[in-house]
């Protein structure tokens, strides 16, 4: 095995929010560093290339932030999706240092804007990217090279070697080619492992093969279980993930935000069997987002059906795809592969159970179903205008919950205490803030606030 | 109008529409977010109100490789070099010099035979200045039609692209906001000031916008000289040639100027961005638009710093073809995207009082 020419004072693994934090944070104290990115240039970037915003507290109107986000309010956010599983100190840390990161980010190249036509709900917490995350990670490329931090594209790191309480050295395929990179410091910011479909396949059981996994190919955990198989101390549910409703014919990998699908609480969603199985208008949407990845990765074969008509196609942002599109009910079906009478009958049965009164799109509108098994408990208005529209549901996974434990110092923990050069950030260790549920911006947060504390201290320990 | 690039761009432009991440780049964006499908009158607008900064690609996470393989910035060029050929008349003419910078040179060697007879043949007994190789009655009769007639070209595509985008009534404030947007180039300032992304890659630059203003003031000046002195020709009585401390020399010189370095500035840009990101085809056609520009500025200073000399006649006959083919070539070249474009931007004033589709949800 061949040594990397250079040897530098710190090594990254990961090109995205995470790892391009830690290492301008790294390089302006002084350091040398070398990013490892596992993909190719143009992929560059992991999920922080989909990405659009971030969560910010302030006290008073910031940049493109309007009003304040306090700490309690931000914090009691967090607790209601987390219903409790974050370590609070931590959590609360992370919370306050966001404040200082957005003038942060602006100083490094991050430019931001008011949020966007559509989400409008999230102008006062969260900050929006100009040119979404890949402009964000496009802006911290440049600023690292300006700085002298080297960049190698196509470096997958296959093992980190680690000797006692140190690491020495890590073993990496860079463009096919075995190649040992060592270091005085090491800095992981590899992300989850929600690419790797064995390994969602073996926590999930088999249905997990048909999840559409919405970020990058080259998030596969290799680190993270090489870590784990090493000792370090974990935390998060192996068992758990974050996926949304997303559509079917999204591709496999790194389709991004735009198959997301904001139809549902106006539709009713069928199972390939024909029946509904959950309540649509549960919530308003961005709250309820997140739980119908689960509920259609429940149903058979792993895929739901929304149905709307003509009266609520303009109620919601474009989808990528054009909806499938028919004059009655009993074509819509078999366009979409389901069994006509089935559908005519769950519809009709639902249009027999709404009731009349006033609906209103944009909040709780209370307008629900009567004496059904399954009620809609808002915006229940009969499907019987044609056209018909309908859209193939499948569940898209976000990220997985399962990473490294860290201090909040960013350290990473073997069974007897912290490694002595090792610090983990971003989406590799975030399950020791976010044990479940998620916070819509909350990921980059995270991110950029371990990614300047574990360059911090990898600085300083080299320094 | 050719399926393939307008197809193209709604699919491009259907996928934008499920993102909106390029929101704060320029009024594009906006103005898609207004509708969920789009006609191809649609699409002729939006491509008229995109000046290729390039911003929406490089922050784009569905370039290629991905497969959605989105380069927005080349798709609409395809539409809105269409859009010109299409809209103006004669079509062929448009397509042929849009294309083809060898036609433009051509063209301008045409130009030059012709002057340089008229110069030989037409000399008049008396006159002074420029006047003493060309009379004054006879410029009169050759600029006068060449520079009316294009204008009326393409007073009537303007008046096809406005049935075409719908442009409907518009009032003073409408027009007001778009010569404000026009005046300060605000779209070409990347949103916030920073720029483009047209030569440096995925990082900003502002010199883009320098270099256009350059070329675009220096313009400007140079014809409020070339008017100016019609006014104190006609209404003054006072002909040319005019000294150096006078209104038309005053505007024309600096005007003069500021094109020949927005010239060099705008070629250097060119020549460093990747046309893979424009409308390859029209590469060399604009690259000679510009040529032409720096060609009517340079020649024009150069005589006005021979006046007296040998080459002042060789130099007017060189001008002047400078000067016809630009006017000719109004309508057919690079110079029509500034009448289309302030026609985008009036028809957007008008149209963004419209909110955008997905507010609700
Ligand atoms: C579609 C989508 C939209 C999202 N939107 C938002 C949002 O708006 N706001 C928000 O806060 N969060 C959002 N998230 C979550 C967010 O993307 C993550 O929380 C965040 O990007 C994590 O950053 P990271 O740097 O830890 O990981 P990533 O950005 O995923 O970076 C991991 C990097 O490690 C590299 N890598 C992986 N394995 C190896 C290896 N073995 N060797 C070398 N390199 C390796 C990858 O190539 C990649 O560059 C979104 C996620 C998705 C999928
Ligand atoms: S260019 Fe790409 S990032 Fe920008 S809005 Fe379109 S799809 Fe989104
Ligand atoms: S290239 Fe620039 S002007 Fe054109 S659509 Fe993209 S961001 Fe807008």
């Amino acid at each position: 095995m061949k040594d990397w020419p250079e040897t530098f004072d710190i090594a990254i693994v990961g090109g995205g929010n995470a790892a391009l934090c830690a290492a301008i944070t790294a390089a302006e104290a002084g350091a040398t560093v070398l990013i490892l990115e596992a993909a190719p240039l143009p992929y560059r970037g992991g999920n922080s290339r989909h990405t659009r915003n971030f969560r910010c507290m302030h006290r008073g109107p910031l940049s493109v932030l309007i009003d304040s986000y306090e700490e309690e309010e931000y914090f009691h956010d967090l607790m209601l999706v987390t219903k409790g599983k974050t370590d609070e100190g931590l959590a609360r840390m992370v919370i306050r240092a966001s404040e200082a990161c957005l003038p942060w980010m602006e100083a490094h190249g991050v430019r931001f804007q008011p949020s966007l036509s559509g989400t409008l709900s999230l102008g006062r917490t969260n900050a929006f990217f100009l040119g979404g995350g890949k402009a964000l990670v496009n802006a911290y490329f440049n600023t690292a090279t300006d700085l002298g931090v080297k960049v190698a594209y196509e470096a997958e790191v296959r093992h980190v070697h680690r000797e006692a309480d140190r690491i020495t050295h890590l073993e990496v395929t860079v463009a096919g080619q075995p190649v040992t990179v060592r270091a005085k410091a090491f800095v992981l910011a590899s992300g989850g492992f929600q690419a790797d479909l064995d390994w969602l396949a073996r926590a999930w059981g088999p249905s997990a093969r048909n999840f559409l996994i919405r970020g990058t190919p080259y998030n596969r955990g290799v680190v993270l279980r090489d870590m784990l198989d090493q000792g370090a101390e974990s935390v998060g549910d192996p068992t758990q993930c974050h996926a949304v409703a997303i559509d079917g014919r999204a591709p496999k990998f790194d389709g991004g935000i735009v198959t997301r699908l904001d139809c549902v609480p106006f539709s009713i969603v069928v199972n390939r069997d024909g029946e509904r199985f959950h309540d649509e208008g549960e919530d308003v949407w961005p709250k309820r987002y997140a739980i119908w990845g689960r509920l259609v990765a429940a149903q058979p074969d792993q895929v739901g059906f929304s149905i709307i008509d003509s009266k609520a196609i303009d109620l919601f942002m474009p989808s990528v795809f054009p909806p499938i599109k028919a004059d009655t009910i009993e074509g819509l079906a078999s366009l979409m592969g389901l069994d006509p009478a089935t559908l005519r009958r769950t519809v009709d049965g639902f249009n027999a159970a709404c009731q009349p009164g006033t609906f209103h799109p944009t909040e709780l509108d209370g307008l629900r179903t009567k004496g059904l098994n399954i009620p809609k408990t808002n915006w229940a208005r009969p499907i019987d205008t044609a056209p018909f529209y309908g859209y193939q549901l499948r569940p898209g996974v976000t990220f997985t919950y399962l990473g490294l434990k860290v201090d909040d110092r960013a350290r990473v923990h073997g069974t007897d205490g912290p490694i002595q050069n090792l610090w983990a950030a971003g989406e590799i260790m975030a399950g020791s803030i976010l044990g479940q549920g998620y916070l819509a911006g909350f990921g980059m947060t995270i991110g950029t606030v371990f990614g300047r504390i574990a360059g911090k201290e990898a600085a300083a320990h080299v320094a | 109008m050719s399926l393939d690039h307008t197809a193209e761009a709604r699919r491009q432009i259907e996928i934008c529409n499920a993102c909106r991440y390029c929101e704060g780049y320029c009024a594009v964006f906006p103005a898609m977010t207004r509708e969920k499908a789009f006609s191809d009158g649609d699409l002729t607008h939006l491509a008229n109100l995109c000046h290729n900064c390039r911003g929406c690609y490089y922050a784009c996470q569905y370039t290629e490789p991905h497969e959605f393989a989105l380069n927005l910035p080349a798709a609409l060029a395809e539409v809105r070099v269409e859009s010109w050929e299409r809209l103006i008349r004669p079509q062929s003419f448009a397509r042929l010099f849009q294309r083809h910078g060898v036609a433009m040179t051509g063209l301008l060697v045409a130009m030059l035979a012709a002057f340089f007879w008229l110069l030989a043949a037409l000399k008049p007994t008396s006159g002074e200045g420029f006047y003493a190789y060309l009379a004054h009655g006879t410029m009169v009769t050759i600029f006068v039609p060449a520079f009316v007639l294009p204008l009326a070209l393409i007073a009537a595509a303007l008046r096809r692209y406005w049935v075409e985008v719908d442009g409907g009534r518009v009032t003073w404030a409408h027009l007001r906001r778009a010569l404000q947007d026009a005046a300060q180039l605000r779209n070409l300032s990347g949103g916030q000031g920073q720029g483009c992304n047209f030569e440096e890659g995925d990082r900003y630059s502002d010199r883009r916008r320098m270099a256009h203003h350059l070329m675009m003031y220096g313009f400007l000046l140079c014809f409020a000289s070339t008017s100016s002195g019609t006014i104190m020709h006609y209404a003054f009585g006072w002909e040319a040639p005019y000294p150096l401390l006078s209104v038309p020399k005053l505007l024309g010189v600096p005007g003069g100027l500021m094109m020949v370095v927005g010239t060099v500035y705008l070629v250097w840009l060119k020549l460093k961005a990747d046309p893979a990101l424009g409308a390859p085809r029209v590469w060399g056609g604009e690259m000679a638009f510009v040529l032409l520009l720096g060609a009517v500025a340079a020649t024009g200073l150069l005589l006005y710093a021979a006046t007296g000399t040998g080459l002042q006649a060789p130099l007017l006959a060189i001008h002047l073809a400078t000067v016809m083919t630009l006017f000719l070539l109004m309508p057919f070249s690079k110079m029509v995207h500034g009448f289309f474009r302030l026609a985008a931007l009036v028809v957007e004033a008008k149209k963004s009082q419209k909110a955008p589709q997905g507010e609700m949800a």
